[in-house]
């Protein structure tokens, strides 16, 4: 739909009206960072190629470089200005996850530290 | 001028700071559905915090590292991963409005996703016959309910799509329908990125 | 056939339910006698039930919000009154099982059927028009959104008749809700009504953060909306951010429930603090809610009645995004007791008093407003100031119960149940009311008598007091919540002084009915003719009183803070002369029908019908996809149409 009457408004979050960034060439390179990324987090937990502690920090990170290689690619979440509100929307969300999941896993395990028996 | 949306031209750069009243129908659907999306995260982040904080209460039973099958997780991850891939084509296709293409990648999509839950399935199966069902522990209730939201969504997403496609035959591509195509990719690339967290928090660290 | 639903449901042998339920019944059944007697089902049907106008909707939500209070205040008089009887040996007249189902309704019906109700149902009326726009960005989402509240609040009330209601309080925290604590009906009421109605309240914020960022009149960029809107935006954004948590926590406590898994059972590894932590980590951004948009009244009311800018916009804003964003990083001091370490409960208790800095901002920005202006003692301004004394007290008992230690003492205490209900009572209701006030003249043409509204705010005020600085006492003095019977007779006077001071609330409460019944007889002499009855400073007060459908013919054109006081000022007129068609979205029954599937399946699910439970579930989902196969939505008015209803302003 190549309008060019809204040439000028906000990005959508997903696939753009004018095209500038929706390609095959940028799905397909998504998908083969995410296919990288996929394998060696699966390489990564079942060898020894990472040191054993650092494994779990190890498999995040690519869990968040795969999570960022979903919004820029396949999502088309960049940082031109008109996608300023679609980020925005992302950070609230995202500070709104992790401030679930660490609070939750910081609360109760020091709640099962101090309260549970044996 | 519509009721909640303009198609009339702005004259100048409008970044959704208000200058030039309001934004388009699509624009305004597309951000409704992200935030809703968002939403959607927020309560896969509560099932998340659950699980994670759960994850060793076995109550005797047996744990991920016993059940987890990991190279049926990988087939599952490139399945859903492949599915995200032809959906983000099958969007561009409906875009440029070649229809037949739209359907093959939609085709693709709703393959792909059908074999993610099939062997979600089968899986779920295997464990609750030997007795790792969701009632078995906490743990167990916990895992069960995070995959188990993910295929739901996984599942209403295929029944969705079908749908959409009648609607692709019946209306064609007009603007009201590629507007909900739009939606439904972006839900199906935010499922996917649930299943990033699911894979790597539930099975590749818990499997270890 | 019947799952577990049987005549023994009905309590025939339990005079006081069965009292209420007769009255509520008669009540119902005179209501929809008199509707078909007089011929009203087409009007309802055509301009209310199936309307998706911003403006109707709101007024339901008001409506829905005002008719509950009335319902959960009657909760609040029952337990006031036990309260004073039951002392020493005297047992009341209360049994401790309908005692606790009392209370636990009471908050459940005041938080979700009361508060949410009023305070979206001013978000929806308001909202459009201060922003110079049609309507929301989603109408029929927003019709269904208003039904799926409207259904929660009905299955709630059907517990009253059949079955019990939960009795383990309006958290429903593990292991009492468990099964094995609670193997009837009431927690699954809790669990369904709360589902359904929080699926209506997620989609109202995903409608009002669209509506609000994206759908805006021309010129009217962020910092020129108005300071209601502002609130309206950090209130649905936790929405947004809070109820999907809410969703999560019940659909695991019905899932233990139902499918007997453990997430928070005693048995096989269940973890019942984590209902708690997660409960709370929606209840305190819950709470911030409903007082956003009361503070947004209030910014309202302070200018407009002052006759006077808000002193200092932008730090308004600012300390509504920042309340917005602390409220999430606060939660645990809802449980300080339960365990945490002193790393843990020292971060949550820190901040928990930073954010009070904020809300202290926005206290200023008020009292500065006032300061040298030309105040106009009307009903809403005496609500305000009302507000700023009560709420400020409420919130230093707060930031003083957010000190770890104090807390200790403190929690579950009267002094507690004193410090929320100073906040909600001080701050929601006052600024629902005080809202009420406000926006009736626009909504309905007309004004509200304002004797009657002084009487009101008036025994509100007092009866507050007198109802609730006694609890501050008795709770310092070892009285804990939630008491059936009383063993200290020390404790009596305070008691009686709370009862006396619930009298005095029902009082203002009646003073309010009868200020709407005098109003509505009187309306031909109150009619609001300019649409501008205390000289506004926002959009909508340049609107015509009510609004056209499509509130504004063409989009004003904004180019300031208090858009409309720039223009009267300006001599401009207040909107051009319409010379294109526009388009009004079509009405739709997609609301009622959903919310009318949703009951049925949620009944069904309480009463184990699974038949009909997947019934409902059927009808409700065919709803869903026929509205979302439209593609004609809107119908068009054309300008012609547009000249006379304009011109006749």
């Amino acid at each position: 739909m190549d309008n060019p009457e809204h040439a000028f408004d906000d990005r959508t979050p997903g696939v753009g009206e004018d095209e500038r960034s929706a390609t095959y060439l940028s799905y397909t390179a998504g998908l083969v960072l995410a296919i990288v990324a996929t394998i060696a987090s699966f390489v990564v937990s079942q060898t020894n190629l990472l040191w054993a502690p650092g494994i779990p920090v190890g498999l995040i990170v690519l869990a968040l470089a795969q999570i960022g290689v979903h919004l820029v690619f396949f999502l088309h979440l960049g940082t031109a200005s008109d996608s300023t509100n679609n980020i925005l929307a992302l950070a609230f969300g995202v500070l709104v996850v992790l401030l679930i999941i660490a609070g939750s896993v910081w609360i109760i395990a020091n709640l099962n530290s101090n309260m549970m028996p044996g | 001028m519509t009721i909640a949306a303009t198609d009339r031209a702005p004259t100048a750069v409008s970044t959704g700071r208000g200058v030039h009243g309001p934004a388009s129908k699509r624009i305004v659907v597309a951000y409704g559905f992200w935030i809703f999306i968002l939403s959607d995260m927020v309560m896969f982040a509560a099932l998340f915090a659950t699980y994670a904080v759960l994850s060793r209460n076995t109550a005797g039973g047996p744990s991920g590292a016993e059940l987890f099958n990991l190279p049926n997780v990988f087939i599952e991850t490139m399945c859903l991963l492949l599915s995200s891939y032809t959906c983000g084509l099958g969007v561009l296709s409906a875009e440029r409005r070649q229809p037949a293409r739209l359907f093959v990648f939609a085709a693709f999509t709703f393959a792909l996703g059908a074999a993610f839950l099939f062997i979600e399935g089968t899986e779920f199966a295997r464990m609750a016959e030997s007795g790792a069902g969701p009632s078995r522990s906490a743990f167990l209730s916990a895992f069960f309910t995070l995959v188990g939201m993910h295929g739901a969504h996984v599942t209403c997403g295929l029944i969705a799509l079908v749908y959409l496609l009648a609607q692709v035959v019946a209306e064609g591509l007009q603007a009201a329908v590629l507007r909900r195509l739009l939606c439904w990719s972006l839900f199906w690339h935010a499922l996917d990125i649930v299943w990033v967290g699911v894979f790597t928090l539930v099975y590749l660290m818990g499997g270890r | 056939m019947l799952g577990k639903l049987s005549w023994a449901a009905i309590p025939f042998n339990e005079p006081l339910p069965l009292l209420s339920a007769a009255v509520v019944g008669i009540v119902i059944l005179a209501v929809l006698a008199t509707t078909t007697v007089k011929g009203w089902w087409p009007y309802l049907w055509r301009e209310w039930l199936t309307s998706v106008d911003h403006k109707r909707i709101g007024v339901m939500y008001e409506v829905l919000g005002l008719v509950m209070l009335l319902r959960g205040f009657s909760d609040a008089i029952m337990m006031r009154t036990q309260q004073a009887i039951a002392v020493g040996g005297a047992p009341g007249y209360l049994p401790p099982q309908h005692y606790d189902q009392v209370f636990s309704a009471h908050g459940t019906i005041m938080i979700f059927f009361v508060a949410m109700p009023l305070v979206i149902g001013l978000m929806n009326f308001a909202v459009p028009l201060q922003l110079g726009v049609r309507d929301v960005a989603f109408p029929v989402l927003n019709s269904v959104s208003f039904w799926l509240t409207a259904s929660g609040a009905l299955l709630i009330n059907a517990s009253l008749v059949i079955g019990v209601f939960s009795r383990a309080s309006w958290w429903g925290y593990p292991p009492l809700s468990e099964l094995a604590y609670s193997p009837d009906v009431g927690v699954d009421y809790y669990l369904w009504s709360l589902q359904i109605s929080g699926i209506g309240t997620l989609l109202t914020g995903v409608n009002f953060v669209t509506t609000i960022l994206k759908l805006r009149a021309p010129g009217m960029t962020y910092f020129r909306m108005p300071v209601f809107c502002w609130t309206a935006l950090a209130s649905n954004l936790l929405i947004v951010a809070a109820f999907p948590i809410l969703t999560a926590t019940f659909t695991m406590l019905l899932l233990d429930r139902y499918l007997g898994m453990h997430f928070f059972t005693n048995d096989r590894g269940g973890n019942q603090m984590m209902y708690a932590n997660l409960f709370w980590a929606w209840g305190h951004p819950e709470v911030y809610i409903l007082i956003l948009p009361a503070f947004g009244v209030f910014s309202e009311v302070a200018a407009t009645f002052s006759g006077k800018g808000l002193f200092s916009y932008r730090s308004m804003v600012w300390a509504t995004l920042g309340i917005c964003v602390l409220s999430l990083m606060v939660w645990l001091h809802h449980f300080f007791t339960m365990g945490a370490g002193a790393d843990v409960n020292s971060f949550f208790g820190i901040m928990s008093s930073i954010i009070a800095v904020p809300t202290g901002v926005k206290v200023f920005n008020w009292l500065f407003t006032l300061f040298r202006g030309r105040v106009v003692f009307k009903t809403p301004a005496l609500w305000l100031i009302g507000f700023m004394v009560t709420f400020v007290i409420g919130g230093m008992t707060g930031v003083l119960l957010a000190v770890p230690p104090v807390d200790f003492v403190l929690h579950n205490s009267a002094f507690l149940v004193a410090h929320f209900h100073n906040v909600i009572i001080g701050g929601v209701v006052f600024g629902a009311i005080a809202g009420y006030q406000y926006w009736f003249p626009k909504a309905f043409g007309f004004t509200l008598d304002e004797r009657w509204g002084k009487a009101s705010f008036w025994c509100w005020f007092v009866g507050f007091y007198l109802a609730f600085v006694p609890l501050y006492q008795l709770g310092l003095m070892g009285m804990t919540r939630r008491l059936q019977h009383i063993a200290d007779p020390s404790w009596r006077p305070l008691l009686l002084v709370a009862e006396a001071g619930a009298i005095v609330i029902f009082l203002g409460i009646l003073c309010q009915i009868a200020q709407l019944y005098v109003s509505i007889r009187t309306r031909e002499q109150r009619r609001d003719l300019t649409g501008d009855p205390w000289d506004g400073r926002t959009l909508e007060w340049s609107t015509t009183s009510p609004p056209p459908a499509y509130n504004f013919a063409v989009l004003p054109r904004v180019e300031s803070i208090d858009a409309f006081w720039h223009m009267k000022r300006a001599g401009r007129p207040a909107a051009e002369p319409a010379h294109e068609a526009i388009a009004v979205p079509r009405n739709s029954p997609a609301g009622f029908i959903t919310a009318f599937f949703a009951v049925v399946m949620g009944f069904s699910l309480i009463w184990h019908i699974w038949w009909l439970a997947i019934l409902g579930f059927l009808g409700a989902a065919i709803v869903v996809l026929a509205a979302a196969w439209r593609i004609e939505r809107e119908d068009e008015i054309p300008a012609a149409e547009l000249a006379p209803i304009e011109r006749a302003r």
